[in-house]
């Protein structure tokens, strides 16, 4: 990349199955007025620009960034509204930074997936001519990628347990995550069946929150702060709509977005070149599928991988330390606080479940059917 | 300092009422595949490809990701943005981020929207709270009608002005092969038209039309290198302001998203009489009044002016400073695409491409604008040349 862009601090919400009482803007203002604490800056004189992430049908309105400028204190400011996952935002955010035309920009994702009908919403995003009548939503979508990843590779549903274990497990030591838990792998298979071989417990559980974050040129954030996290490595692709069009056991966009980040961030070695990846399991299998895709084993050895013992919080390269989706965060929020778990632990301030001496990680977003569009980012602190 | 950025490619559908016969990719795809006939490049030139449209319109969540087979997007880098009526310009502004980072050199932007496969009004009626005032305003009509009364008010402006702008906006759409509404109409024809809500009646509003618009864009040396007539997108402003009563300007101490947006593109880019140094506008007009009330909010010409340069004749094509030459957003409103629509008429203005609604200005600088949310603004300047 030309520059060098740095985040300043990041922020969440406590992550809940559902927040009654507050409206989505409470949300979007603790977020804010938290991040620009931590930053040490004025919302109002220092934030040049505001990158926005939600979308229309989970808000249940037209253009859901109406009310952004109210609560971000952005009138007659630059505002836009990347409709996709967060981790997109950051991804646009930091085009404004490299372009030269900001210095200093706010990104805020938010969602509350319990206001509406989210497996509704999910199958209006299918193609309307042939599928959407099939009654599909992601659910489905990603039993069929499950049952094709093992048909192919061979990976079992015990393997898809063991991730929930992890992660719901991982979440015990992260205050912020939702659904926290100590299981077997037993129980995660007899928890209901959702659709073969997903149970309940390996889909990400309905979540409320929001996330923001603080971008800024390396000259501004070194400025604001002692360890910024510089984004080195981007990449992001689209799959094919039709399930028809792609093998569902492989996963070539986020292979091609891996290996953009990758090449830009100097990464050739990832398992020994990063020290922990945050990724967006919206069901268990396809954190295995992902972490191929990452490049942390090899194709089909997702299985493998998590059978090694690895990708454990103590492991050689920990997936998802902080509970990751399984633990619980909005869609939308998804991609984005993984991103800003990076980020703590890059400065250290992920708490019980920090990667002692993490210097370098990835964050990974994706959204769609049987994950459709992937995004990764190669974070690090320090360096020249 | 940031990569700067040229059109390279310009590819539009043609816009109607009804097109039962044809999707929205279908549209998509028209659109894309002109854009690259014009460029003389291939979908696979195409580094990332970006999709800008709204949601409610047609009922798909998602649609960037379920579309690309049809834009191209599948298997290549790029995501949406959603910002309602200026949505299209957002995107060409999404376009030139991925450029202008440095990420990449030649990349596809698309606005598209099909209103004859869902409700208009209904959508936009949610874009206000849910808990506060839903109930009160419908669609954008409440909002434009009352900015409208106070533009009469303070300015002097009266109806038959309103007309006199529909009824050019006629005779040039009439000479624009992809507009929609193409019928002619004169000053009365408008007046006589059925009320709406006062002052705007049926013809003084926009059409629900469809259709799509997609451009390539490039980076200096690669435009250089592959197009002969590239248009600079020299400078883009957007300006987006609170939620609330305050939104439509209206009161003593005006000063409207617009007027920011015009102050900041014409300050940066040392521009002190805009209708001199740019030639041409095209405006997001979606209803009469828009074109005389936000000259006068983007800073071209001076407070209250505008309707007198209605009434001189001078926004005509053939006029002093033509607005919105290509019949404008009165005669087009294909949402998701009205905005960037207005980026490519203004380029193909630049370019000298306009066909029989090319304007008789010599066109070196042209300004082209989105406008939507709460009254939010995109203001760009497209140039021949780059200093």
């Amino acid at each position: 990349m030309a520059g060098r862009v740095g985040i300043v601090a990041a922020s969440t919400t406590k992550f809940e199955a559902a927040k009654p009482h507050e409206h989505l803007m409470d949300l979007v203002v603790e977020v804010t007025d938290k991040v620009v604490e931590a930053a040490g800056i004025n919302l109002k004189d220092d934030v040049e620009a505001v990158v926005s992430c939600s979308q229309d049908f989970w808000d249940g309105r037209t253009i859901s960034s109406m009310p952004i400028p109210d609560a971000v204190c952005s009138h007659l400011k630059d505002e836009s509204k990347v409709a996709g996952d967060g981790a997109y935002a950051v991804l646009y955010g930091a085009m404004h930074i490299l372009s030269g035309d900001n210095k200093l920009i706010l990104v805020v994702s938010h969602c509350e997936e319990s206001i509406t009908d989210g497996t509704m919403i999910e199958n209006w995003s299918i193609d309307h001519i042939y599928h959407r009548w099939l009654g599909l939503d992601y659910t489905m979508g990603a039993a069929m990628q499950a049952r094709r990843y093992m048909d192919k590779y061979k990976v079992t549903p015990e393997q898809f347990a063991k991730v929930v274990v992890k992660n719901k497990g991982n979440a015990r030591k992260n205050k912020l995550a939702q659904e926290a838990m100590e299981l077997t792998v037993d129980q995660v298979l007899k928890s209901k069946m959702l659709a073969d071989p997903i149970t309940a417990l390996q889909k990400k559980p309905v979540s409320d929150g929001a996330c923001a974050m603080i971008l800024a040129s390396e000259e501004v954030a070194k400025k604001l702060t002692p360890n910024p996290v510089w984004i080195t490595g981007v990449g992001n692709f689209y799959e094919h709509h039709n399930l028809g069009d792609r093998d569902l056991a492989e996963c070539d966009a986020l292979i091609k977005s891996t290996k953009r980040a990758y090449k830009m961030a100097g990464i050739s070695n990832p398992v020994k070149d990063l020290d922990l990846v945050e990724l967006s399991e919206y069901y268990a299998p396809q954190e295995l599928l992902w972490t191929e895709g990452l490049g942390l084993c090899g194709r089909g050895e997702g299985g493998k991988l998590i059978d090694s013992g690895k990708t454990q919080l103590k492991g050689e390269i920990p997936v998802n330390p902080s509970g990751g989706l399984l633990s619980g965060a909005p869609v939308i929020v998804a991609g984005m606080a993984r991103v800003a778990e990076a980020v703590w632990q890059l400065q250290g301030k992920a708490g019980e479940h920090q990667v002692q001496g993490a210097k370098r990680a990835v964050a990974h977003g994706c959204d769609g059917l049987a994950g459709q569009m992937h995004c990764v980012l190669v974070l690090e602190k320090g360096g020249k | 300092m940031a990569n700067r950025v040229a059109i390279v490619g310009i590819g539009q559908t043609t816009h109607s009422g009804r097109r039962p016969y044809v999707n929205d990719g279908e549209l998509i795809y028209d659109a894309v595949t002109k854009a690259l006939e014009d460029a003389g490049l291939t979908i696979n030139d195409m580094e990332a490809v970006m999709a800008g449209n709204m949601d409610f319109f047609e009922g798909h969540h998602l649609n960037d990701a379920m579309l690309n087979l049809y834009s191209g997007a599948a298997g290549r880098p790029g995501f949406k943005m959603n910002t309602g009526g200026t949505v299209g310009t957002m995107t060409a502004i999404q376009g030139w981020y991925h450029v202008a980072s440095g990420l990449y050199d030649v990349v596809l932007a698309i606005g598209w929207e099909k209103h004859d496969e869902g409700l208009v009004t209904p959508a936009i009626s949610t874009i206000t709270d849910p808990a506060v005032d839903r109930h009160f305003l419908v669609g954008a009509i409440g909002g434009l009608a009352t900015v409208s009364v106070a533009y009469m008010q303070r300015s002097g402006c009266k109806l038959e002005h309103a007309a006199m702008v529909r009824a050019n906006s006629s005779q040039a759409a009439h000479r624009n092969p992809n507009a929609h509404m193409r019928e002619i109409y004169s000053v009365e024809d408008v007046m006589s038209a059925r009320m709406v809500m006062y002052p705007l009646n049926l013809l003084m509003c926009c059409p629900t039309s469809l259709g799509a618009t997609a451009m390539v864009l490039a980076s200096e040396s690669k435009a250089k290198k592959i197009c002969k007539k590239p248009v600079w997108m020299k400078d883009h402003v957007t300006v987006h302001v609170e939620y609330g009563g305050a939104q439509f300007g209206i009161g003593e101490k005006r000063w409207t998203s617009h007027m920011e947006a015009g102050a900041k593109l014409f300050k940066r880019n040392h521009i002190t009489k805009p209708m001199v140094e740019t030639q041409v506008f095209e405006m997001y007009d979606p209803f009469a009044f828009a074109i005389p009330m936000w000259l006068e909010d983007f800073l071209v010409c001076e407070p209250n002016e505008g309707w007198k340069l209605v009434e001189k004749g001078a926004l005509k094509l053939e006029g002093e400073y033509p607005v919105s030459p290509s019949g404008g957003v009165l005669c087009t409103n294909s949402i998701g695409d009205s905005a960037i629509l207005r980026i490519a008429e203004a380029a193909l203005q630049v370019r000298g491409d306009g066909g029989e609604h090319q304007v008789t200005r010599d066109v070196k600088q042209a300004l082209a604008s989105g406008f939507g949310g709460s009254y939010w603004s995109d203001l760009l300047l497209l140039s021949k040349t780059i200093d």
